[in-house]
């Protein structure tokens, strides 16, 4: 047994222990300098990024990985499982590479540009932190294990974007964000515990075994709805959004970007109950959300755009750009589930169905991409300026070339238009939609031709224009922000120049793997 | 008489659900309608223990002993996984709680009041 098969067999438990230890070793690593520390933890985002890979390519290839913490199988006593245990399909490891991208992208850009600021080391060891929750949430297979990981996610990045305590409404904004998320997450809490009392099991795929249309009673709606609420509150699907541009508007760039993930995972949450847990009884009418997903998709995405027309404030009004992107991934996803659900429709409408949902999977990707790539537009041009203001900015493309080329590349991205990487995935949710109802498609077209209003308002009003005294002699963004939104930019290019073998390689397995919960959830059973 | 009896028991033994309930009730409410952030604070705790008293509850046997295999006296056990889910549950609400109180005293510091109908306004 070579060494590549031994990392591979422990990787689902070395992705969330590599940042875990490395956010405990920052503040002794910092002790020697920031350079050291600031390479050594780039090399642990590193090392998870390569550990990340190699299980990918190897559940790509079609297995589903698991991994039992504290032995090597997960049952005792032949009915019962109790041990933790870690279990990765497609869709876990899809969402895995979407967090290691974001963070390492994070990282990096940090350097230069929190190179100024006091507690770094709390910085990245609260940063390291909170890529372990999301890690932890996205692989586990074990719902109170979910629930923690949920916790560890919103603990540090309520920190986070508290870091600068020194603005009053940065900090009002974490409390806000905190008592909506610890609520939401003592209801998750609450409905984990009364699916245990009712069947007695904590293992995702041994409660979906459990959970049939005969054992289905008003314990398991009561839980369905709270789980929902609660994940789709932390996703920040309207009507629940009150605390995403705040949370994203005040936090430091390097950190909007990763809470971009980090409500992503909340989303992955959704779509796992949705689709896995509650995979045997989808069928059942009060189970299939479908329409309510597709309803709220669009409230979303219509509040998302609209929002961003009065915003005045450039990170505030990504925020609510990041809104309306949500809101395509739930629209795309929510048809898929109507049709999946609705055992009247016929095969050939399943094609479609399946193209809503890799448009929509694909869109997350796409989405964390896009707006992550305009937050850190935004916070260089904070960096070089000091100003947020869109009254106050303008013609700052003179002397930050680079910057204005990467935030083109955004707006078009986040705008759909070709040949970035955002019309692939927006074009697959149009047509498929569009089968469902024309109105849904028409709808999510007029929000992303307003969306691509908004964004060129944007462009012309901070970077053209004529000259502003005060913005005569800014410089350039350092050559650290700049590798990081280069990192982005030549991602959505790549991506947008070959959708093909993005869906074919990455989206492909995500998607089989939450319509064919089966796989998932005989494992036990079946596999090892 | 008997069967009034049965029905008390009945009763009490629901009696740890309907607190559950109450406190879940009680804590929503003042985080909704109380305008002083530490009550605020003091409502997501009480919701949080009532959530905990569930997990507890759930696992709760009549006239059951530890469940330590070694040392036994022997008997029906109680269930353990509750109880750890219990334990973790409180040490994360330690967590979210002190960092919501440190915030608050931030948020003291900049407004000079707890008062949520007076934050908001001034600098960036």
């Amino acid at each position: 047994m070579n060494i590549l098969d031994i990392l591979l067999q422990q990787s689902p438990a070395l992705i969330v222990a590599t940042p875990l230890l490395g956010a405990f070793l920052t503040p002794l690593i910092g002790k020697l300098g920031y350079n050291v520390r600031n390479i050594f933890i780039i090399i642990i985002l590193a090392v998870t990024a390569f550990l990340v890979f190699l299980l990918a390519s190897d559940v790509f290839s079609g297995n589903i990985h698991t991994y039992v913490f504290g032995g090597t199988t997960s049952t005792v006593l032949s009915n019962t499982v109790i041990r933790i245990l870690f279990e990765v399909d497609g869709l876990s490891i899809f969402m895995a590479i979407i967090t290691v991208i974001l963070s390492l992208a994070a990282v990096i850009y940090s350097w230069a540009f929190m190179r100024e600021e006091t507690g770094q080391d709390k910085y990245y060891t609260l940063l390291l932190l909170m890529t372990t929750g999301m890690f932890g949430m996205v692989l586990t297979g074990d719902l109170f294990n979910f629930f923690v990981f949920l916790e560890i996610t919103s603990i540090a990045s309520c920190a986070l974007i508290a870091f600068w305590t020194h603005k009053a409404k940065a900090v009002e904004a974490a409390f806000n964000y905190m008592v909506i998320s610890t609520i939401g997450a003592l209801f998750v809490l609450l409905s984990i515990a009364f699916l245990y009392g009712k069947y007695d099991a904590l293992n995702i795929a041994k409660l979906a075994s459990r959970i049939t249309p005969v054992s289905f009673s008003f314990i398991d709606k009561l839980s369905l709805i709270l789980l929902l609420a609660a994940l789709t509150m932390k996703a920040g699907i309207a009507p629940m959004h009150m605390w995403l541009p705040d949370a994203y508007g005040r936090a430091p760039a390097s950190i909007s970007i990763i809470l971009v993930g980090a409500t992503q995972a909340s989303l992955y949450g959704v779509f796992r109950i949705c689709f896995t847990l509650y995979g045997n009884v989808i069928q059942i009418p009060e189970v299939s959300l479908g329409w309510i997903m597709v309803i709220l998709g669009l409230i979303t995405m219509l509040i998302g755009v609209f929002m961003a027309m009065i915003q005045i404030d450039f990170k505030k009004l990504i925020a609510y750009g990041a809104l309306a992107e949500l809101g395509y991934m739930f629209l795309g996803v929510g048809t898929g589930l109507t049709i999946l659900s609705n055992p009247q429709l016929s095969l050939a409408s399943n094609s479609f169905a399946l193209q809503a949902m890799k448009g929509g999977i694909f869109h997350i990707i796409n989405d964390a991409l896009d707006v992550g790539l305009l937050f850190l537009v935004a916070g260089a041009v904070y960096y070089a300026t000091k100003e947020s203001s869109l009254n106050n900015l303008g013609g700052i493309a003179r002397n930050m070339k680079y910057t204005t080329v990467f935030f083109l590349i955004g707006l078009l991205a986040v705008s759909g238009i070709p040949p970035m990487n955002g019309f692939a995935s927006k074009l697959l949710i149009y047509e498929s939609v569009y089968q469902l109802n024309p109105i849904l498609a028409i709808i999510a077209i007029l929000a992303s031709i307003m969306l691509l209003a908004i964004m060129v308002k944007v462009f012309y009003s901070a970077f053209l224009g004529p000259k502003i005294d005060r913005f005569q002699d800014i410089r350039e963004a350092p050559k650290s922000m700049l590798i990081a939104m280069g990192i982005l930019a030549s991602l959505i290019i790549f991506f947008g120049l070959f959708p093909d073998l993005i869906v074919n390689t990455l989206v492909e397995p995500a998607v089989k793997a939450i319509t064919h919960p089966t796989s998932y959830i005989l494992w036990l059973t079946g596999g090892v | 008489m008997l069967y009034l009896r049965r029905k008390v028991n009945k009763m009490i033994a629901n009696i740890p659900f309907l607190a559950v309930m109450a406190m879940i009730i009680i804590g929503l409410a003042t985080v909704v309608f109380k305008r002083n952030l530490i009550k605020m604070v003091i409502g997501v705790s009480i919701i949080e223990s009532g959530v905990n008293l569930f997990l507890i509850t759930l696992g709760y046997r009549e006239h059951s002993v530890a469940p330590i295999y070694t040392a036994s006296p022997g008997g029906i056990m109680s269930y353990p996984v509750p109880q750890a889910l219990t334990l973790t549950s409180i040490v994360i609400g330690v967590a979210v709680l002190a960092l919501m109180l440190s915030l608050v005293i931030y948020i003291y510091r900049h407004y000079k009041t707890l008062d949520i109908r007076k934050l908001g306004g001034g600098e960036e």
